[in-house]
């Protein structure tokens, strides 16, 4: 689990956010059971998966290629279903413990 | 002058910075003055005509949230209406203020007076403050702001009085000083550390989704600051008297001391029951008094044991029902005595639906089912409908 936004000290009267950005500290990642692979030689930088992901985890690296931010994917499969290249496959992660 | 001009000179005199609403029989004449008001520049404030009930909630909630003291008003439909945004408004801990010019709901449609609007909005965490007379509604309205805006309580706050039988009924009104209420209600400062406050120099959001680690917390924290309120309400209350030298507390017991049966009730109805309960000792020496509940929600539990906990019978009179149980004060007024080991016979009367008058030939027939309670230690029905046409529907 990430740390708890909220402590006893800092506890408010209603839900409110004050740090800006501060679902950075969310690591939904957490969520996920399928992470998106993507197959660079099939990809053709179309940009679709970045835009529809709901949770800018996609972004392009500096040598141009698109990669998955692990904290905040969760797996939802919408890059891999809006793909029109089939260049991401979801697989299945394996609980080792 | 009537019950409406009342609320709407005290919010006037409260300095309000925006009001919000949408015409409503019989609120209409409250928000007719304050956009008079306004429109002659005898009030510095932005009056915003909404929509609907709806939307004057949504234009308060913001208003509030950017730290303006908001004002406004409604009934019946128009508070049903806005029933979803007033748990936002308890939830964002926005010290609004509502009067609510108590209204039946449709259907039947009826314009007359009954307590189903804002018992509608009983546990929306908003506090409910119920007044007798034009003085009160202007007393309570200058009240509500202190109240809501204080720091340990923070929760909008409803001002209820009588559709039509007080809101259209002219009464002699003490207008009190604008110095002597600023110096009483400040304006409102709130601190953009504590208060959900949208400062462009400390940005924040609120309002969002909470997920279920935290929710419960939240709610904790209103009912904490619920139960606070009546502190604050007495202080409020006491600070008042001090410099305008008029009080009214959060439960009244007029001639409770020594009564072995006591009327409990809200609104309007209470000064008939007094004249009747004087009466009735006068005439008939019966030991009868009224408790009179001005402050709903909080409920004052503690004040209404130690005034009504001694009498013989206690008979609460409802202008609400709650179908399938009986009515919500009488639930309210059980469980308080709940827990006590000496209690009173309970009572149930359901009367005044729908603007059905309150009669003084009513509040004898309570005394009488009361007397006759004290008596046989037992109460004679589960829930009696007073004034109800037999001829028509049987009963």
């Amino acid at each position: 689990m990430s740390k708890p936004y909220w402590t006893k000290e800092n506890f408010p009267i209603t839900p409110v956010i004050r740090n800006p950005a501060g679902s950075l500290a969310f690591k939904c990642g957490e969520w996920r059971t399928t992470t998106p692979v993507i197959d660079t030689e099939k990809c053709t930088k179309c940009g679709l998966c970045q835009i529809y992901c709901p949770d800018e985890a996609i972004y392009k690296s500096q040598a141009g290629i698109f990669e998955v931010k692990l904290d905040y994917c969760k797996g939802c499969g919408i890059c891999a279903n809006e793909c029109p290249a089939k260049a991401i496959k979801m697989v299945a992660e394996v609980d080792e413990t | 002058m009537s019950g409406s001009r009342a609320v709407a000179e005290a919010a006037k005199l409260s300095d309000v910075n925006v009001v919000s609403a949408y015409p409503i029989t019989p609120q209409t004449s409250i928000v007719e003055y304050l956009s008079e008001s306004i429109a002659k520049g005898e009030l510095a404030a932005e009056f915003m005509q909404a929509e609907s009930e709806f939307g004057a909630m949504s234009a308060c909630i913001g208003a509030s949230s950017v730290g303006a003291r908001v004002f406004t008003a409604t009934c019946s439909q128009g508070l049903a209406l806005m029933h979803e945004l007033n748990y936002v408004a308890a939830g964002l801990r926005l010290p609004i203020v509502m009067a609510v010019t108590n209204r039946q709901l449709s259907q039947p449609l009826g314009m007359w007076c009954d307590h189903s609007d804002a018992m509608g909005e009983r546990d929306s965490g908003w506090i409910q403050i119920y007044v007798e007379s034009c003085q009160e509604a202007l007393d309570t309205v200058i009240q509500a702001f202190k109240i809501a805006e204080d720091k340990g309580v923070l929760l909008p706050t409803m001002v209820c009085l009588d559709g039509f039988i007080l809101s259209h009924t002219s009464e002699p009104v003490e207008i009190p000083d604008s110095e002597a209420i600023r110096k009483y209600l400040p304006p409102y400062r709130p601190d953009a550390d504590y208060h959900a406050l949208m400062d462009v120099q400390k940005p924040l959001a609120a309002g969002g989704g909470c997920p279920p680690a935290f929710t419960m917390e939240f709610d904790y924290k209103k009912y904490e600051a619920q139960e606070h309120a009546k502190e604050i309400i007495r202080k409020a209350d006491r600070e008042f008297e001090q410099t305008f030298g008029r009080q009214y507390v959060l439960v009244e017991g007029d001639r409770c001391e020594d009564a072995q049966v006591i009327l409990a009730g809200m609104g309007t109805m209470i000064g008939t029951a007094k004249e009747v309960a004087d009466k009735l000792r006068k005439e008939k020496g019966w030991p009868v008094g009224v408790l009179k509940l001005r402050c709903y929600r909080p409920f004052p539990k503690e004040d209404v044991q130690r005034i009504a906990s001694k009498a013989k019978a206690l008979a609460t009179v409802s202008r609400a029902v709650s179908y399938g149980i009986g009515a919500p004060v009488y639930s309210d007024l059980a469980t308080c005595m709940s827990n006590l080991g000496q209690k009173p016979v309970l009572l149930n009367f359901i009367a005044g639906m729908g603007g059905r008058d309150i009669t003084q030939k009513n509040i004898e027939q309570v005394f009488e089912k009361g007397m006759n309670a004290a008596e046989t230690g037992e109460a004679a029905a589960e829930v009696e409908w007073l004034g109800l046409n037999k001829n028509l529907v049987g009963g």
